[in-house]
C-alpha cells in the first residue's frame, strides 16, 4: 500500500438509484464537499465491469481509500471486497430510496438524505485506514479440555479427529465423570423404548488409544496465562509435579454435581436408607447387575418404588434450586424401567408436577406408560419412614386430593444439577434481584477456582445465573466472556448426556475457529475475521481504568506502570473501551471516535426556519442496523430527517458524539441497541448495558446545555423489529416537531 | 356374592388392572398423559352432571379409586361427539373408554340408578332388542313415565298437541302400543346378540389370561 492517501468516491446508479437520485449532483457533493480526489458514478457498480473500474483505479490511479455510495454495507460484501484498502459505504439504497416514497414532493428531501450520506461516507473514509491485523498472534494448535466426563471426552475426541492435539485434564483418577457411574443411559437411537448402554467404556478406550490426546488424571489447572493461540497452562498433578503446556484454546467441561439431597430431610433423605437420590439408584442398579434391586435397609427385593420429581428443584420458596434441570424426568423414566424391565409386577410410580422430556423423551415416556409405569401429577409434601415401608404424602394435583398417600419400599429423589463453575468473580458486584437473598442461598459457594486465569478480572469465566457460566442461550451458546475459552455441558446449563455431546462437538469447532483466527491476528465471534484491533495512545491516558474495568471480555490488563495493557487476541473488537474512554485515546484503524465524529459533523444542518429537523441515529450493527436494512427491503417508509450511523455496539458509543451532535444543531439523537440484563441480546454481552449506563448520565449534559431531555432517546431494538423500527423513528420525528427545533443551529 | 364384590376381590387393590382387563378399550387408560385436551374439548362444557372430566377419571383409575369411578355419573354424560378422540395427542379412544366404563359399571350394578342417560339407554336397548325394531311410541311413552305415574300423565298432557298433530299427519299409529311391528327374523336377532355376548366374554377372558 502506498503511503500517499488517495480517496475515491463511487456512486452507483443501479437498483433504481439512478432514477430516484441525481447521481451527478452526488458526484459533485463528493468532489466539492467531500473533497475526494476522484469521484465517479457507474450504472451498475457491483457488476464485474463496475468492480473492475474500482480495481483499475486502485492499480493505475493509486487509490487507497474507497467510498462506495450504493447499497447497505451489509449487501454485496463479496463484490466490494478490497482487503488492501480502507472501504466506507454510504447506504443510498436500503437507507434512502427504499425507505422514501417515490413522489415528486419527496424528491427534494430524498436527494438531501443521499447527499448527506455521501458527505458522511467521504468524512468517514478520510478518518479510516485499512486494518493490518493484530501482530501479537499465537501459534499453538493444542486444545485444552478441562474435565474428563462425557462432555470433555467428546470434545477431546472430536478435536483429535479434526487434527488438533488435545490435552485433557481430569481431577479424579479416572475418565467418565458421572456417566461412568450410570447403569444405563437414556436412549438416543430408535426406537427410544428402553435404557441403553452408556458407551462410556468405549469412549475411554478410544481416548486411551489416541496418541493425539494427552491425559492428565488426578490433575488440576494451577494457572492459565496468555491469550487465544498462546495460552500458557500449568497443570498440577497429585504427585505435586507441575507440567506446563502451550495451549491454543480451552474447553471447560467441568460438569455438575447432583444437588445435595441431605438438604431435603422432609423427603426422608438421611432418615431412611431406602430414600436415595438418582445417583444412589444408579449405584443400586449397578450392584444388582441386572438382577432384582434390593432395599438398602434389609436387602429384600424392592416391590414398589416412587420417584419424586423436582426434589429440591423449581423451588419458588428460595430454599432450594429455583430452576428445572431438564434431564431428571427422562432419568426417572429410565430408572423406573430398570424395575419394570426386570419384573413387570414391581409397582413404579413417578410423581411429577410437570413432566418434561426433551429430545426424543416423548417416545421414551410413552414406552414407559406401555410398560405400566404409573405417572401421577402430584406435589410431594413429605416422605415418612415406617416400620417396613415408606409413606409418600403428596397433593394429587389432578384430583386435588391434598392427603394422597402412597406406600412404597423405595423412594428416589430427582435432585437436579449444580454446576461446577468455579469462582463467581462477580459475586460481590451482583445486584440483588428479585428474591435476591433466596438466590444467594441456592448458589453454593465454590471457592476453588477451576481455570486459575491470570486475568485482572478474576480467575474463572463469568457466570450468568444460578452459577451457570455466562453464554447466550440461543445465539452463541458456547462463547464465554473470555475469548478462546468455551464452556460445554452442564456447567453452562443443566443438560443430559445427549445434549452434552452435542454441546461438546459444537464448542470444539468454535475453539478450533478461535485457534485459527488467533494465528492470523483476527477476531473471533461475533466479528469473526475482523483484522482491526484497539490501539491506545498512551501519552494521553490518564490511567482512569475505565477500559480495563468495562471490557466485557477481560482483554485489558494493567502493566507495571498501571497503563492499560491490551491483549489483542482476547479482544472481540466491540469498542466498549473506546466508548468508555473519557480522553478518547482508544481507537481502531477503521472505527474510532473520529470516524463516527467526522460523519456527525459532515451532515448539512438546515437552519431553524427550514422545517427540516435532523435526527442522528446511532444504531447497533448487530441487530438495529440489519433491522433498519430489512425495513428498507420491505419498503417500510420512515422520516427523511434521520441520518443513521452504524456502531459496533452501543457500548462503543462515546458520549462526545452525542454532545457534538447536539452542539452541531441536531434536533434529536436516537440510540438503538440490544436488550440488556439477564435475558440480554447484546452480541458483546455487556456492551449495551455499559453503553446505557453511560448514557443514563446524559440528562445532566442536556440540562447543562439547556436542552429538553427528550432530545436523546435510548431505544431497545431487536433484529425482528422490522415494522416497529420505522414506527419508532416516525414517532420520534413527530416528538421533535412538538418540542421544536434545536436552539443550537444558528451557532 | 354380587358381581361387583366378586370383581373387587379378584383384583384386590389393582383397579387399573381390572379396567384394563374388563373394560372395553381399558388398556388405553395407562397411556393418558394428563394434558387435559379432552376436558378442554368437551362441548358439554361440564354440565353439573360431569363430576370428573375424562383425564381425571383416568387419574382416579390409576389412583385405585374404584368405588368413586364406577358410581360416578360422569361417563354417562358423554354425548359421543368424538371431539376428545380427534384431539387427544396420545390417540386415546376416550369416547369408547367412557362408554366402556359406563357399561362395566352398569353390568356390575353399581352405576347411578336414576341417571337419565342410563335409563334411556336401558329403555332403548330393551325396546329394540325385543322385536328387532324400535317402537317409537312405546319408547316415548316409556320415557314419559320414567319418573312415576303422575309425572308421566303430566308429561303426556304437555305433549298432547304434538301427538294429535302427528296422528293427523299419519305419523303416529296408536295401535303400535299393542305389540307393534316386528322384524322378519326375531329369533335370528336374539341368536346374533347372544353370540356377540359370547364372543365378548371370550375376548375378555383371553385379555385377562395374557
Amino acid at each position: 500500500m502506498s503511503a500517499e492517501k488517495k480517496v475515491a468516491a463511487y456512486i452507483c446508479k443501479g437498483c433504481g438509484l439512478g432514477e430516484r437520485l441525481d447521481a451527478d449532483a452526488l458526484v459533485n457533493v463528493a468532489q466539492k464537499e467531500g473533497k475526494v480526489q476522484l469521484a465517479r458514478s457507474h450504472d451498475f457498480l457491483c457488476s464485474e465491469e463496475g468492480v473492475d473500474l474500482i480495481k483499475s483505479d486502485i492499480a493505475n490511479e493509486g487509490v487507497t481509500h474507497i467510498m462506495i455510495g450504493a447499497c447497505s454495507r451489509r449487501a454485496k460484501t463479496e463484490a466490494f471486497y478490497f482487503p488492501q484498502n480502507a472501504v466506507a459505504r454510504a447506504n443510498l439504497r436500503e437507507g434512502v430510496i427504499w425507505i422514501r416514497p417515490d413522489t415528486e414532493e419527496a424528491r427534494e428531501t430524498t436527494q438531501e438524505m443521499a447527499a448527506d450520506y455521501i458527505r458522511m461516507g467521504c468524512a468517514e473514509i478520510k478518518a479510516m485506514s485499512a486494518p493490518a491485523g493484530n501482530p501479537n498472534t499465537g501459534s499453538s494448535r493444542t486444545l485444552l479440555v478441562v474435565g474428563g466426563g462425557v462432555s470433555g471426552m467428546t470434545a477431546a475426541l472430536e478435536a483429535s479427529r479434526t487434527g488438533y492435539p488435545v490435552v485433557l485434564v481430569e481431577k479424579s483418577g479416572q475418565l467418565g465423570g458421572w456417566a461412568a457411574k450410570l447403569w444405563r443411559r437414556i436412549p438416543v437411537h430408535e426406537p427410544f423404548k428402553a435404557p441403553a448402554d452408556t458407551g462410556v467404556a468405549d469412549m475411554v478406550a478410544q481416548i486411551q488409544a489416541d496418541p493425539n490426546i494427552k491425559v492428565y488424571l488426578n490433575a488440576t489447572v494451577a494457572k492459565t496465562d496468555g491469550a487465544p493461540g498462546r495460552f500458557e497452562v500449568q497443570i498440577a498433578t497429585e504427585s505435586g509435579s507441575v507440567a506446563t503446556e502451550d495451549i491454543g484454546a480451552i474447553i471447560q467441561a467441568t460438569g455438575a454435581e447432583p444437588y445435595d439431597a441431605n438438604k431435603l430431610p422432609e423427603l426422608g433423605y438421611g432418615k431412611s436408607p431406602d430414600v436415595v437420590d438418582q445417583a444412589g439408584l444408579e449405584a443400586l442398579a449397578r450392584a444388582a447387575n441386572g438382577g432384582p434391586m434390593l432395599k438398602p435397609s434389609n436387602g429384600k427385593p424392592v416391590k414398589s418404588v416412587a420417584f419424586v420429581q423436582c426434589a429440591g428443584q423449581r423451588d419458588a420458596g428460595g430454599q432450594h434450586l429455583s430452576y428445572c434441570s431438564g434431564y431428571c424426568c427422562n432419568a426417572s423414566i429410565k430408572q423406573a424401567m430398570y424395575f419394570k424391565d426386570g419384573n413387570p409386577d414391581v409397582d413404579t410410580t413417578i410423581l411429577f408436577t410437570d413432566l418434561r422430556t426433551p429430545g426424543n423423551g416423548e417416545d421414551f415416556y410413552r414406552s414407559a406408560q406401555e410398560k405400566g409405569v404409573i405417572f401421577s401429577k402430584g406435589k410431594v409434601a413429605s416422605v415418612s419412614p415406617g416400620a417396613d415401608a415408606l409413606t409418600v404424602n403428596f397433593h394429587d394435583l389432578i384430583l386435588d386430593d391434598k392427603d394422597a398417600r402412597l406406600e412404597v419400599d423405595l423412594v428416589v429423589l430427582a435432585t437436579g444439577q449444580v454446576p461446577n463453575s468455579g469462582v463467581d468473580i462477580e459475586a460481590p458486584n451482583k445486584p440483588q434481584v428479585e428474591g435476591g437473598a433466596a438466590d444467594a442461598a441456592t448458589v453454593e459457594a465454590k471457592p476453588i477456582s477451576i481455570l486459575n486465569l491470570q486475568y485482572r478480572q478474576g480467575p474463572d469465566v463469568p457466570q450468568l445465573k444460578w452459577g451457570f457460566t455466562d453464554s447466550h442461550f440461543i445465539c452463541f451458546p458456547y462463547e464465554t466472556r473470555r475469548t478462546g475459552i468455551y464452556t460445554v455441558g452442564p456447567v453452562r446449563r443443566p443438560m443430559d448426556m445427549a445434549q452434552a455431546r452435542e454441546d461438546a462437538t459444537g464448542a470444539t469447532l468454535k475453539a478450533i475457529q478461535a485457534i485459527e483466527n488467533a494465528q492470523l491476528g483476527r477476531a473471533a465471534h461475533p466479528r469473526s475475521g475482523d483484522l482491526s484491533f484497539p490501539k491506545v495512545r498512551l501519552e494521553g491516558c490518564t490511567q482512569c481504568k475505565r477500559c480495563t474495568v468495562e471490557c466485557p471480555f477481560g482483554a485489558i490488563d494493567e502493566d507495571e506502570r498501571r497503563f492499560p495493557l491490551f491483549n489483542e487476541s482476547r479482544c472481540r473488537r466491540c469498542g466498549t473501551c473506546m466508548g468508555a474512554c473519557p480522553v478518547r485515546v482508544i481507537s481502531f484503524e477503521n472505527y474510532s471516535v473520529d470516524t463516527v465524529g467526522s460523519q456527525i459533523k459532515a451532515v448539512d444542518i438546515p437552519d431553524e426556519f427550514s422545517e427540516k429537523p435532523r435526527i442522528l441515529i446511532l444504531a447497533c450493527e448487530n441487530d438495529a442496523y440489519p433491522a433498519l436494512d430489512m425495513a428498507g427491503m420491505q419498503h417500510n417508509e420512515y422520516s427523511a430527517f434521520v441520518r443513521i450511523i452504524p456502531v459496533r455496539c452501543l457500548g462503543s458509543v462515546n458520549t462526545i458524539w452525542i454532545t457534538d451532535a447536539l452542539n452541531a444543531g441536531y434536533d434529536g439523537v436516537m440510540l438503538m441497541g440490544c436488550k440488556h440484563g439477564e435475558n440480554y441480546q447484546c452480541h458483546f454481552v455487556k456492551g449495551s448495558e455499559l453503553g446505557r449506563y453511560r448514557l443514563s448520565k446524559i440528562d445532566d449534559t442536556l440540562k447543562n446545555l439547556n436542552l429538553e431531555t427528550d432530545r436523546v432517546r435510548d431505544l431497545e431494538v431487536a433484529i425482528a423489529d422490522i415494522e416497529h423500527v420505522p414506527a419508532m423513528i416516525n414517532q420520534y420525528a413527530e416528538r421533535i416537531v412538538e418540542i421544536g427545533m434545536s436552539p443550537f443551529k444558528s451557532f | 356374592m354380587s358381581a361387583n364384590a366378586q370383581m373387587a376381590t379378584k383384583y384386590k387393590n389393582n383397579f387399573l388392572k381390572e379396567v384394563e382387563e374388563q373394560v372395553e378399550m381399558g388398556e388405553w387408560v395407562k397411556m393418558c398423559m394428563q394434558c387435559g385436551v379432552c376436558s378442554g374439548s368437551c362441548p358439554t362444557n361440564f354440565h353439573p352432571g360431569w363430576e370428573h372430566p375424562p383425564q381425571e377419571i383416568f387419574m382416579m383409575i390409576r389412583a385405585g379409586k374404584r368405588e368413586e369411578v364406577l358410581t360416578s355419573p360422569s361417563m354417562w354424560m358423554c354425548t359421543s361427539c368424538y371431539n376428545c378422540i380427534v384431539r387427544c395427542p396420545r390417540k386415546l379412544p376416550i369416547t369408547h373408554i367412557m362408554h366402556g366404563l359406563a357399561n362395566y359399571a352398569h353390568r356390575l350394578g353399581v352405576a347411578p340408578k336414576m341417571q337419565p342417560t342410563r335409563s334411556f339407554a336401558k329403555l332403548f336397548w330393551n325396546n329394540c332388542v325385543k322385536t328387532g325394531r324400535v317402537n317409537e311410541l312405546k319408547l316415548s311413552v316409556g320415557l314419559y313415565f320414567k319418573d312415576g305415574l303422575s309425572q308421566g300423565i303430566r308429561n303426556g298432557m304437555a305433549m298432547k298437541d304434538v301427538a294429535l298433530g302427528l296422528l293427523k299427519a299419519k305419523r303416529l299409529n296408536p295401535f303400535e302400543l299393542f305389540g307393534g311391528h316386528k322384524c322378519k327374523d326375531q329369533n335370528g336377532i336374539h341368536a346374533m346378540l347372544k353370540k356377540a355376548r359370547e364372543l365378548e366374554e371370550k375376548r375378555k377372558a383371553l385379555k385377562a389370561a395374557a
